[in-house]
């Protein structure tokens, strides 16, 4: 998981090294498969780059993911895949952020289908995404109180809310 | 079932005798008229549609007319995986539906959660809702399902209507 050399990087990779220098962490080309990570300060406008770029050209968000890293310091890991209907190229682009300030830039604004999907990793891991016009909760319920269910310190079997059934005495 | 013979007057035209008790004619009526409740949330469903499909018609059990409505349905089949999200919801269907009502836990997520040992799966729709019949299977077959239709008609055979219901043969 190191820069690439020795070999020659993915134009695309390239590209982006190029154009910001201290944003582009590393490149990972692995089965034909593009990952950049890049630097949290960074990401909004390397998207904005990868969306208006026509060299890039990638107008189709195809997910956002988030990845738990419990025993790195930057435990957080959010996970955005790109393609390009017209360039038929993917990438799929990370960035890192921590427990403590775990916020980072949401794409709404270049991508649109981007609202949901961030919404959902807010939901199962507490991320945060700055300047996302309307980030509640999209599976759990929006009273949902016991925290974020996919980080892995989160207890496989929840905190009791699947065995209660408050519903049953309202009844009553 | 106490029924003997009926029809055989199309023939001769005399008039037949039958004997039975009243609760056990009551009963006869309806466990031959079950109409379902579609609750289909998950793989199961699949099975269940399969199960009133020509190949297999569970009409034949006088168990097919499949509603979408509870409040004319008395035959409630959970099948598939119950999220908690969803309990108040199959909660507030099965009190929506009109007495006398059955529910059969089709399958082994409606019945214990399967391997879903997880933060959002209710672990068995019992934990809410009074279960008839557990139907077993990952998922069950079509028979499995008329299985559980026909050990639930047994059931209803020995309920009670006019009289009160002994302890014993309580659902």
């Amino acid at each position: 998981m190191s820069r690439v050399t020795g070999f020659e990087m993915h134009p695309i990779a390239e590209r982006i090294q190029q154009k910001f220098p201290e944003g582009f962490l590393k490149a990972v080309e692995w089965r034909g498969d593009l990952a950049v990570t890049v630097a949290r300060q960074s990401l909004h406008e390397v998207a904005k780059c990868l969306h208006d770029d026509p060299d890039m050209d990638f107008d189709y968000i195809v997910h956002v993911s988030s990845v738990d890293w419990p025993e790195e310091e930057e435990r957080f890991e959010v996970v955005w895949e790109f393609y390009s209907i017209r360039k038929r190229h993917r990438i799929r682009l990370k960035t890192r952020c921590s427990e403590s300030d775990c916020e980072v830039d949401s794409l709404v604004d270049i991508w649109k289908g981007a609202d949901f999907m961030e919404r959902e990793v807010y939901d199962m891991m507490g991320i945060r995404f700055r300047n996302h016009p309307d980030l509640r909760r999209i599976l759990m319920p929006d009273d949902y109180n016991e925290g974020y269910p996919l980080r892995k310190d989160f207890p496989l079997q929840g905190k009791g809310w699947r065995d209660t059934f408050e519903f049953l005495n309202e009844r009553q | 079932m106490g029924l003997v013979q009926i029809g055989r007057h199309d023939k001769d035209g005399e008039l037949d005798v039958i004997t039975t008790t009243l609760e056990k004619a009551v009963n006869w009526a309806r466990k031959g008229s079950l109409w379902p409740m579609t609750f289909g949330l998950a793989c199961c469903a699949i099975e269940m549609i399969a199960a009133v499909s020509s190949r297999y018609d569970m009409d034949r059990y006088g168990a097919g007319v499949f509603r979408a409505s509870p409040r004319q349905s008395d035959l409630m089949i959970v099948a598939g995986t119950v999220c908690r999200r969803m309990a108040p919801v199959i909660r507030k269907i099965y009190d929506q539906m009109p007495e006398p009502k059955y529910v059969i836990a089709m399958g082994s997520c409606a019945t214990s959660g399967n391997i879903y040992d997880s933060y959002s799966v209710v672990q068995g729709v019992d934990r809410f809702v009074p279960v008839d019949i557990y139907v077993p299977g990952c998922p069950p077959t079509p028979e499995a399902l008329f299985d559980g239709i026909l050990k639930l008609q047994e059931r209803i055979m020995l309920k009670r209507v006019f009289t009160k219901q002994p302890d014993q043969v309580k659902a």
